[in-house]
Protein backbone atom coordinates (compact mmCIF):
# COMPACT_ATOMS: atom_id res chain seq x y z
CA UNK A 1 0.00 0.00 0.00
CA UNK A 2 2.80 2.37 0.95
CA UNK A 3 6.31 1.96 -0.30
CA UNK A 4 9.12 4.19 0.88
CA UNK A 5 12.29 4.13 -1.19
CA UNK A 6 15.60 5.46 0.10
CA UNK A 7 13.98 8.46 1.72
CA UNK A 8 16.29 11.05 3.23
CA UNK A 9 15.54 14.26 5.03
CA UNK A 10 17.92 16.71 6.59
CA UNK A 11 17.42 19.85 8.59
CA UNK A 12 20.46 22.04 8.09
CA UNK A 13 23.39 19.73 8.63
CA UNK A 14 21.43 17.13 10.57
CA UNK A 15 20.43 13.97 8.76
CA UNK A 16 17.09 13.24 10.40
CA UNK A 17 16.25 10.37 8.04
CA UNK A 18 18.97 8.68 6.08
CA UNK A 19 18.06 6.50 3.11
CA UNK A 20 15.22 4.56 4.70
CA UNK A 21 13.15 2.08 2.69
CA UNK A 22 10.09 0.26 3.90
CA UNK A 23 6.90 -1.27 2.72
CA UNK A 24 3.50 -1.35 4.38
CA UNK A 25 0.81 -3.67 3.10
CA UNK A 26 -2.91 -3.44 3.51
CA UNK A 27 -3.94 -4.40 7.02
CA UNK A 28 -0.44 -4.07 8.43
CA UNK A 29 0.14 -2.51 11.79
CA UNK A 30 3.68 -1.24 11.74
CA UNK A 31 5.37 0.39 14.71
CA UNK A 32 8.33 2.70 14.28
CA UNK A 33 10.42 2.66 17.41
CA UNK A 34 13.79 3.98 18.45
CA UNK A 35 15.43 6.52 20.71
CA UNK A 36 14.49 10.20 20.62
CA UNK A 37 15.96 11.91 17.60
CA UNK A 38 16.19 8.67 15.66
CA UNK A 39 14.09 10.14 12.86
CA UNK A 40 10.96 8.06 13.31
CA UNK A 41 8.59 11.04 13.53
CA UNK A 42 10.29 12.74 10.61
CA UNK A 43 9.95 9.57 8.57
CA UNK A 44 6.22 9.39 9.36
CA UNK A 45 5.81 13.07 8.42
CA UNK A 46 7.66 12.42 5.15
CA UNK A 47 5.24 9.61 4.34
CA UNK A 48 2.29 11.94 4.77
CA UNK A 49 4.02 14.85 3.09
CA UNK A 50 4.08 17.14 6.11
CA UNK A 51 7.81 17.25 5.41
CA UNK A 52 9.19 17.40 1.93
CA UNK A 53 11.50 14.57 1.01
CA UNK A 54 15.06 15.63 0.15
CA UNK A 55 15.94 12.38 -1.53
CA UNK A 56 14.09 9.18 -2.42
CA UNK A 57 10.39 8.71 -3.00
CA UNK A 58 7.14 7.54 -1.47
CA UNK A 59 4.71 5.41 -3.48
CA UNK A 60 1.07 4.73 -2.75
CA UNK A 61 -0.36 1.64 -4.42
CA UNK A 62 2.58 1.69 -6.79
CA UNK A 63 2.06 5.30 -7.79
CA UNK A 64 4.58 8.00 -6.98
CA UNK A 65 3.43 10.63 -4.51
CA UNK A 66 4.57 13.75 -6.29
CA UNK A 67 3.87 17.20 -4.78
CA UNK A 68 4.15 18.71 -8.25
CA UNK A 69 1.09 16.75 -9.41
CA UNK A 70 -1.15 18.73 -7.10
CA UNK A 71 -4.61 17.23 -7.66
CA UNK A 72 -3.40 13.65 -7.47
CA UNK A 73 -1.07 14.35 -4.55
CA UNK A 74 -3.98 15.85 -2.65
CA UNK A 75 -6.12 12.82 -3.32
CA UNK A 76 -3.33 10.49 -2.21
CA UNK A 77 -2.75 12.42 0.97
CA UNK A 78 -6.46 12.48 1.76
CA UNK A 79 -6.39 8.69 1.90
CA UNK A 80 -4.21 8.89 4.99
CA UNK A 81 -5.41 10.00 8.40
CA UNK A 82 -2.88 11.59 10.73
CA UNK A 83 -2.92 11.76 14.51
CA UNK A 84 -0.54 14.13 16.26
CA UNK A 85 1.22 13.95 19.58
CA UNK A 86 -0.40 17.22 20.65
CA UNK A 87 -3.86 16.41 19.23
CA UNK A 88 -4.18 19.70 17.34
CA UNK A 89 -7.94 19.89 17.78
CA UNK A 90 -9.48 23.20 16.77
CA UNK A 91 -10.04 25.00 20.10
CA UNK A 92 -12.61 27.38 18.61
CA UNK A 93 -14.89 24.52 17.57
CA UNK A 94 -16.91 21.97 19.47
CA UNK A 95 -15.97 18.32 19.32
CA UNK A 96 -18.72 17.71 16.78
CA UNK A 97 -17.66 20.67 14.61
CA UNK A 98 -14.06 19.47 14.78
CA UNK A 99 -15.26 16.25 13.20
CA UNK A 100 -17.55 17.78 10.57
CA UNK A 101 -15.50 20.72 9.20
CA UNK A 102 -13.33 18.74 6.82
CA UNK A 103 -16.15 16.38 5.88
CA UNK A 104 -18.31 19.27 4.74
CA UNK A 105 -15.63 21.38 3.08
CA UNK A 106 -13.37 18.69 1.62
CA UNK A 107 -15.69 15.75 0.99
CA UNK A 108 -18.67 18.10 0.35
CA UNK A 109 -20.95 16.09 2.60
CA UNK A 110 -24.15 17.70 3.82
CA UNK A 111 -24.26 18.75 7.46
CA UNK A 112 -26.66 15.91 8.32
CA UNK A 113 -24.47 13.34 6.65
CA UNK A 114 -21.29 14.75 8.23
CA UNK A 115 -22.86 14.80 11.67
CA UNK A 116 -24.13 11.27 11.29
CA UNK A 117 -20.64 10.06 10.39
CA UNK A 118 -19.08 12.13 13.20
CA UNK A 119 -21.47 10.75 15.82
CA UNK A 120 -20.80 7.24 14.62
CA UNK A 121 -17.05 7.63 15.13
CA UNK A 122 -17.41 9.58 18.37
CA UNK A 123 -19.47 6.69 19.63
CA UNK A 124 -16.75 4.32 18.52
CA UNK A 125 -14.15 6.16 20.62
CA UNK A 126 -16.62 6.41 23.51
CA UNK A 127 -17.13 10.17 23.49
CA UNK A 128 -20.65 10.61 22.18
CA UNK A 129 -21.62 12.53 25.33
CA UNK A 130 -18.84 15.08 24.70
CA UNK A 131 -20.01 16.11 21.26
CA UNK A 132 -20.95 19.64 22.34
CA UNK A 133 -17.88 20.22 24.51
CA UNK A 134 -14.95 22.36 23.49
CA UNK A 135 -11.52 20.70 23.36
CA UNK A 136 -10.28 22.64 26.39
CA UNK A 137 -12.96 20.98 28.49
CA UNK A 138 -11.57 17.51 27.74
CA UNK A 139 -8.78 15.48 29.28
CA UNK A 140 -5.73 14.63 27.20
CA UNK A 141 -6.93 11.11 26.55
CA UNK A 142 -10.33 12.37 25.46
CA UNK A 143 -8.74 14.94 23.17
CA UNK A 144 -6.66 12.29 21.49
CA UNK A 145 -9.69 10.05 21.01
CA UNK A 146 -11.54 12.96 19.41
CA UNK A 147 -8.52 13.53 17.16
CA UNK A 148 -8.68 9.89 16.10
CA UNK A 149 -12.42 10.13 15.44
CA UNK A 150 -11.88 13.34 13.44
CA UNK A 151 -9.33 11.60 11.23
CA UNK A 152 -11.56 8.54 10.80
CA UNK A 153 -14.49 10.70 9.67
CA UNK A 154 -12.57 11.28 6.44
CA UNK A 155 -12.70 7.52 5.77
CA UNK A 156 -8.95 7.09 5.28
CA UNK A 157 -7.48 3.85 3.97
CA UNK A 158 -4.71 4.06 6.50
CA UNK A 159 -3.87 5.88 9.70
CA UNK A 160 -0.57 7.41 10.75
CA UNK A 161 0.03 8.02 14.44
CA UNK A 162 2.85 10.28 15.61
CA UNK A 163 3.55 9.43 19.25
CA UNK A 164 -0.15 9.54 20.08
CA UNK A 165 0.31 8.87 23.79
CA UNK A 166 3.53 10.76 24.52
CA UNK A 167 1.78 13.91 25.70
CA UNK A 168 -0.69 12.08 27.93
CA UNK A 169 -0.83 11.53 31.65
CA UNK A 170 0.01 7.88 32.38
CA UNK A 171 -3.55 6.91 33.31
CA UNK A 172 -4.87 8.22 29.98
CA UNK A 173 -2.58 6.16 27.79
CA UNK A 174 -4.57 2.95 27.94
CA UNK A 175 -7.85 4.43 26.68
CA UNK A 176 -6.11 5.73 23.58
CA UNK A 177 -4.20 2.52 22.92
CA UNK A 178 -7.43 0.53 23.30
CA UNK A 179 -9.07 2.62 20.59
CA UNK A 180 -6.07 2.05 18.34
CA UNK A 181 -6.07 -1.66 19.07
CA UNK A 182 -9.75 -1.92 18.12
CA UNK A 183 -9.04 -0.02 14.95
CA UNK A 184 -6.31 -2.50 14.09
CA UNK A 185 -8.62 -5.43 14.78
CA UNK A 186 -11.06 -4.03 12.28
CA UNK A 187 -8.38 -4.19 9.64
CA UNK A 188 -7.16 -0.60 9.49
CA UNK A 189 -3.68 -0.22 8.08
CA UNK A 190 -1.61 1.69 10.60
CA UNK A 191 1.85 3.15 10.98
CA UNK A 192 2.53 4.11 14.56
CA UNK A 193 5.48 5.99 15.98
CA UNK A 194 5.49 5.05 19.62
CA UNK A 195 7.40 4.55 22.82
CA UNK A 196 4.75 2.11 24.06
CA UNK A 197 6.65 -1.13 23.77
CA UNK A 198 3.71 -3.19 24.99
CA UNK A 199 1.63 -1.88 22.10
CA UNK A 200 4.43 -2.47 19.60
CA UNK A 201 4.91 -6.00 20.83
CA UNK A 202 1.33 -7.17 21.13
CA UNK A 203 -0.68 -5.13 18.66
CA UNK A 204 1.76 -4.45 15.84
CA UNK A 205 2.64 -7.23 13.47
CA UNK A 206 5.86 -5.59 12.38
CA UNK A 207 8.41 -3.38 14.09
CA UNK A 208 10.93 -1.07 12.51
CA UNK A 209 13.78 0.05 14.72
CA UNK A 210 15.46 3.31 13.76
CA UNK A 211 18.57 4.92 15.12
CA UNK A 212 20.20 8.16 13.99
CA UNK A 213 18.11 8.28 10.86
CA UNK A 214 18.94 4.74 9.76
CA UNK A 215 16.64 1.77 9.65
CA UNK A 216 18.65 -0.57 11.84
CA UNK A 217 16.37 -3.54 12.19
CA UNK A 218 13.03 -4.65 10.87
CA UNK A 219 11.02 -7.70 11.72
CA UNK A 220 8.07 -9.52 13.10
CA UNK A 221 7.23 -7.78 16.37
CA UNK A 222 7.33 -10.81 18.65
CA UNK A 223 10.62 -11.94 17.18
CA UNK A 224 12.08 -8.46 17.49
CA UNK A 225 11.28 -8.21 21.17
CA UNK A 226 12.29 -11.73 22.15
CA UNK A 227 15.36 -11.95 19.98
CA UNK A 228 16.67 -8.68 18.55
CA UNK A 229 19.45 -9.20 16.05
CA UNK A 230 21.38 -5.95 16.13
CA UNK A 231 23.48 -4.82 19.09
CA UNK A 232 21.87 -1.38 18.91
CA UNK A 233 18.38 -2.82 19.28
CA UNK A 234 19.46 -5.10 22.13
CA UNK A 235 20.96 -2.13 23.89
CA UNK A 236 17.81 -0.03 23.32
CA UNK A 237 15.47 -2.72 24.56
CA UNK A 238 17.58 -3.38 27.64
CA UNK A 239 17.22 0.31 28.49
CA UNK A 240 13.51 0.78 27.86
CA UNK A 241 12.45 -2.24 29.85
CA UNK A 242 13.22 -1.32 33.40
CA UNK A 243 14.50 -4.28 35.29
CA UNK A 244 14.88 -3.72 39.00
CA UNK A 245 17.33 -6.55 39.46
CA UNK B 1 -17.72 81.27 32.18
CA UNK B 2 -18.60 77.54 32.31
CA UNK B 3 -22.23 78.35 31.56
CA UNK B 4 -21.20 79.80 28.23
CA UNK B 5 -19.56 76.59 27.08
CA UNK B 6 -22.17 74.35 28.59
CA UNK B 7 -25.00 76.22 26.91
CA UNK B 8 -27.11 73.88 24.74
CA UNK B 9 -25.76 75.32 21.50
CA UNK B 10 -22.09 75.12 22.39
CA UNK B 11 -22.39 71.77 24.10
CA UNK B 12 -24.21 70.32 21.11
CA UNK B 13 -21.49 71.72 18.87
CA UNK B 14 -18.77 69.98 20.86
CA UNK B 15 -20.76 66.75 21.16
CA UNK B 16 -21.10 66.74 17.40
CA UNK B 17 -17.33 67.16 17.26
CA UNK B 18 -16.93 64.21 19.60
CA UNK B 19 -19.28 62.21 17.36
CA UNK B 20 -17.13 63.11 14.36
CA UNK B 21 -13.99 62.00 16.20
CA UNK B 22 -15.62 58.71 17.14
CA UNK B 23 -16.90 58.18 13.60
CA UNK B 24 -13.48 58.91 12.11
CA UNK B 25 -11.79 56.53 14.55
CA UNK B 26 -14.34 53.79 13.98
CA UNK B 27 -14.14 54.19 10.20
CA UNK B 28 -10.35 54.12 10.28
CA UNK B 29 -10.43 51.04 12.51
CA UNK B 30 -12.72 49.17 10.13
CA UNK B 31 -10.90 50.17 6.93
CA UNK B 32 -7.65 49.57 8.79
CA UNK B 33 -8.68 45.98 9.55
CA UNK B 34 -9.44 45.40 5.87
CA UNK B 35 -6.12 46.88 4.79
CA UNK B 36 -4.41 45.00 7.60
CA UNK B 37 -5.80 41.61 6.58
CA UNK B 38 -4.72 42.10 2.96
CA UNK B 39 -1.28 43.45 3.86
CA UNK B 40 -0.73 40.76 6.50
CA UNK B 41 -1.62 38.14 3.88
CA UNK B 42 0.95 39.75 1.56
CA UNK B 43 3.63 39.76 4.23
CA UNK B 44 2.94 36.11 5.03
CA UNK B 45 2.71 34.95 1.42
CA UNK B 46 5.48 33.03 -0.29
CA UNK B 47 5.81 35.66 -3.02
CA UNK B 48 8.86 37.88 -2.53
CA UNK B 49 7.20 40.73 -4.45
CA UNK B 50 4.15 40.73 -2.18
CA UNK B 51 6.40 40.54 0.89
CA UNK B 52 8.23 43.66 -0.25
CA UNK B 53 5.02 45.57 -1.02
CA UNK B 54 3.66 44.73 2.43
CA UNK B 55 6.88 45.66 4.20
CA UNK B 56 7.38 48.94 2.34
CA UNK B 57 3.81 49.99 3.11
CA UNK B 58 4.18 49.22 6.80
CA UNK B 59 7.59 50.90 7.11
CA UNK B 60 6.56 54.11 5.36
CA UNK B 61 3.29 54.55 7.23
CA UNK B 62 4.75 53.68 10.60
CA UNK B 63 8.03 55.49 10.04
CA UNK B 64 6.65 58.94 9.22
CA UNK B 65 4.57 61.28 11.41
CA UNK B 66 0.83 60.91 11.03
CA UNK B 67 0.46 64.69 10.88
CA UNK B 68 2.70 64.69 7.83
CA UNK B 69 0.58 61.97 6.24
CA UNK B 70 -2.60 63.95 6.87
CA UNK B 71 -1.08 67.09 5.35
CA UNK B 72 0.32 65.09 2.45
CA UNK B 73 -3.11 63.80 1.51
CA UNK B 74 -4.80 67.16 2.05
CA UNK B 75 -2.24 69.51 0.55
CA UNK B 76 0.17 67.31 -1.37
CA UNK B 77 -2.09 64.94 -3.27
CA UNK B 78 -4.18 67.71 -4.92
CA UNK B 79 -0.95 69.18 -6.31
CA UNK B 80 0.06 65.79 -7.60
CA UNK B 81 -3.39 65.37 -9.11
CA UNK B 82 -3.17 68.72 -10.86
CA UNK B 83 0.23 67.81 -12.28
CA UNK B 84 -1.12 64.58 -13.72
CA UNK B 85 -4.73 65.36 -14.59
CA UNK B 86 -4.40 69.07 -15.19
CA UNK B 87 -7.56 69.87 -13.26
CA UNK B 88 -8.02 70.88 -9.67
CA UNK B 89 -9.09 68.28 -7.17
CA UNK B 90 -11.51 69.41 -4.49
CA UNK B 91 -10.93 67.46 -1.32
CA UNK B 92 -13.17 67.11 1.67
CA UNK B 93 -11.25 67.24 4.98
CA UNK B 94 -13.33 64.44 6.50
CA UNK B 95 -12.73 62.12 3.56
CA UNK B 96 -9.03 62.95 3.44
CA UNK B 97 -8.81 62.53 7.20
CA UNK B 98 -10.48 59.16 7.03
CA UNK B 99 -8.22 57.99 4.21
CA UNK B 100 -5.07 59.12 5.99
CA UNK B 101 -6.12 57.60 9.29
CA UNK B 102 -7.19 54.33 7.66
CA UNK B 103 -3.90 53.97 5.82
CA UNK B 104 -1.94 54.81 8.94
CA UNK B 105 -3.94 52.46 11.14
CA UNK B 106 -3.79 49.79 8.44
CA UNK B 107 -0.01 49.71 8.80
CA UNK B 108 -0.20 49.13 12.54
CA UNK B 109 -2.98 46.59 12.14
CA UNK B 110 -1.00 44.73 9.49
CA UNK B 111 1.58 43.98 12.12
CA UNK B 112 -1.06 43.12 14.75
CA UNK B 113 -2.82 40.71 12.43
CA UNK B 114 0.38 39.20 11.11
CA UNK B 115 1.71 38.45 14.56
CA UNK B 116 -1.75 37.21 15.60
CA UNK B 117 -1.80 34.76 12.70
CA UNK B 118 1.76 33.65 13.29
CA UNK B 119 0.98 33.19 16.96
CA UNK B 120 -1.55 30.46 16.18
CA UNK B 121 0.02 27.09 16.95
CA UNK B 122 1.72 25.49 13.97
CA UNK B 123 -0.13 22.28 14.81
CA UNK B 124 -3.38 23.93 13.73
CA UNK B 125 -2.02 24.48 10.22
CA UNK B 126 -0.75 20.91 10.10
CA UNK B 127 -4.05 19.49 11.32
CA UNK B 128 -5.82 21.30 8.48
CA UNK B 129 -3.21 20.05 6.04
CA UNK B 130 -3.68 16.42 7.07
CA UNK B 131 -7.46 16.76 6.81
CA UNK B 132 -7.13 18.17 3.29
CA UNK B 133 -8.75 21.49 4.27
CA UNK B 134 -8.15 24.23 1.72
CA UNK B 135 -6.18 27.38 2.53
CA UNK B 136 -9.21 29.67 2.43
CA UNK B 137 -11.33 27.40 4.65
CA UNK B 138 -8.44 26.97 7.04
CA UNK B 139 -7.97 30.73 7.36
CA UNK B 140 -11.68 31.42 7.71
CA UNK B 141 -12.66 28.60 10.05
CA UNK B 142 -9.56 27.84 12.04
CA UNK B 143 -6.69 30.32 11.92
CA UNK B 144 -8.35 33.76 11.80
CA UNK B 145 -10.91 33.06 14.55
CA UNK B 146 -8.05 32.05 16.83
CA UNK B 147 -5.84 34.90 15.67
CA UNK B 148 -8.56 37.52 16.16
CA UNK B 149 -9.13 36.39 19.69
CA UNK B 150 -5.51 37.21 20.43
CA UNK B 151 -5.70 40.43 18.43
CA UNK B 152 -8.69 41.94 20.23
CA UNK B 153 -6.82 43.49 23.19
CA UNK B 154 -4.21 45.29 21.02
CA UNK B 155 -6.98 46.19 18.57
CA UNK B 156 -8.85 47.97 21.36
CA UNK B 157 -5.77 50.03 22.22
CA UNK B 158 -5.47 50.79 18.51
CA UNK B 159 -9.05 52.09 18.56
CA UNK B 160 -8.28 54.29 21.56
CA UNK B 161 -5.16 55.59 19.82
CA UNK B 162 -7.27 56.38 16.77
CA UNK B 163 -9.77 58.39 18.83
CA UNK B 164 -6.91 60.47 20.18
CA UNK B 165 -5.13 60.73 16.83
CA UNK B 166 -8.31 61.91 15.14
CA UNK B 167 -7.49 65.25 16.78
CA UNK B 168 -4.74 65.63 14.16
CA UNK B 169 -7.46 66.03 11.54
CA UNK B 170 -8.31 69.38 13.16
CA UNK B 171 -5.33 70.86 11.35
CA UNK B 172 -7.06 70.45 8.00
CA UNK B 173 -10.33 71.89 9.25
CA UNK B 174 -12.51 68.87 9.88
CA UNK B 175 -14.82 69.73 12.75
CA UNK B 176 -13.86 66.94 15.08
CA UNK B 177 -13.74 67.37 18.85
CA UNK B 178 -10.47 69.28 19.24
CA UNK B 179 -11.37 71.55 16.34
CA UNK B 180 -14.69 72.48 17.96
CA UNK B 181 -12.86 73.26 21.20
CA UNK B 182 -10.49 75.55 19.34
CA UNK B 183 -13.34 77.29 17.54
CA UNK B 184 -15.17 77.98 20.79
CA UNK B 185 -11.94 79.05 22.44
CA UNK B 186 -11.32 81.58 19.71
CA UNK B 187 -14.90 82.76 19.80
CA UNK B 188 -14.90 83.57 23.53
CA UNK B 189 -11.19 84.34 23.95
CA UNK B 190 -10.95 81.53 26.45
CA UNK B 191 -9.26 78.27 25.56
CA UNK B 192 -9.05 76.81 29.05
CA UNK B 193 -12.64 75.70 29.53
CA UNK B 194 -13.30 74.24 26.07
CA UNK B 195 -10.01 72.33 26.18
CA UNK B 196 -10.92 70.87 29.55
CA UNK B 197 -14.38 69.93 28.28
CA UNK B 198 -12.87 68.35 25.16
CA UNK B 199 -10.39 66.47 27.34
CA UNK B 200 -13.24 65.12 29.46
CA UNK B 201 -15.12 64.01 26.37
CA UNK B 202 -12.04 62.19 25.04
CA UNK B 203 -11.66 60.53 28.43
CA UNK B 204 -15.28 59.41 28.55
CA UNK B 205 -14.87 57.78 25.14
CA UNK B 206 -11.55 56.07 25.84
CA UNK B 207 -12.39 54.90 29.34
CA UNK B 208 -15.75 53.53 28.22
CA UNK B 209 -14.11 51.59 25.41
CA UNK B 210 -11.49 50.09 27.72
CA UNK B 211 -14.24 49.13 30.12
CA UNK B 212 -16.33 47.40 27.45
CA UNK B 213 -13.22 45.71 26.08
CA UNK B 214 -12.39 44.24 29.48
CA UNK B 215 -15.93 42.87 29.76
CA UNK B 216 -15.68 41.25 26.33
CA UNK B 217 -12.30 39.76 27.13
CA UNK B 218 -13.62 38.23 30.33
CA UNK B 219 -16.57 36.71 28.53
CA UNK B 220 -14.32 35.27 25.83
CA UNK B 221 -11.99 33.80 28.42
CA UNK B 222 -14.94 31.89 29.86
CA UNK B 223 -15.89 30.35 26.50
CA UNK B 224 -12.39 28.94 26.13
Amino acid sequence: MIKVEHVSKHFGGVHAVNGVSLEVNKGDIVCLIGPSGSGKSTLLRCIHGLETVDDGAVYMDGELMDPADKAKYREQRNRMGFVFQHFNLFPNKTVLDNCTLAQMTVLKRSREEAEKTALEYLDKVGLLDKKDSYPNQLSGGQKQRVAIARALCMNPDMMLFDEPTSALDPEMIKEVLEVMKDLGRQGMTMIVVTHEMGFARHVANRVLFLDQGHLVEEGDSEAFFTNPKSERAKDFLSKVFYDAQ
Amino acid sequence: MWETFLSPDNLTYMLKGAGASLALALGALIFGVMIGVVMAAMKLSKSKVLNVIGSVYVEILRGTPMLLQVLFFYLGVPVLYQMIAGTRLRVDPYVVGLIAMSLNSGAYQTELIRSGIQGVDKGQWEACETLGISYVTMMKEVILPQAFKRIIPPMVSEFITLIKDSSLISCIGAAELLYTAQVLGAKYYNYLDPLIIAGCMYLVMTVTISFIARKIEKRMAVSD
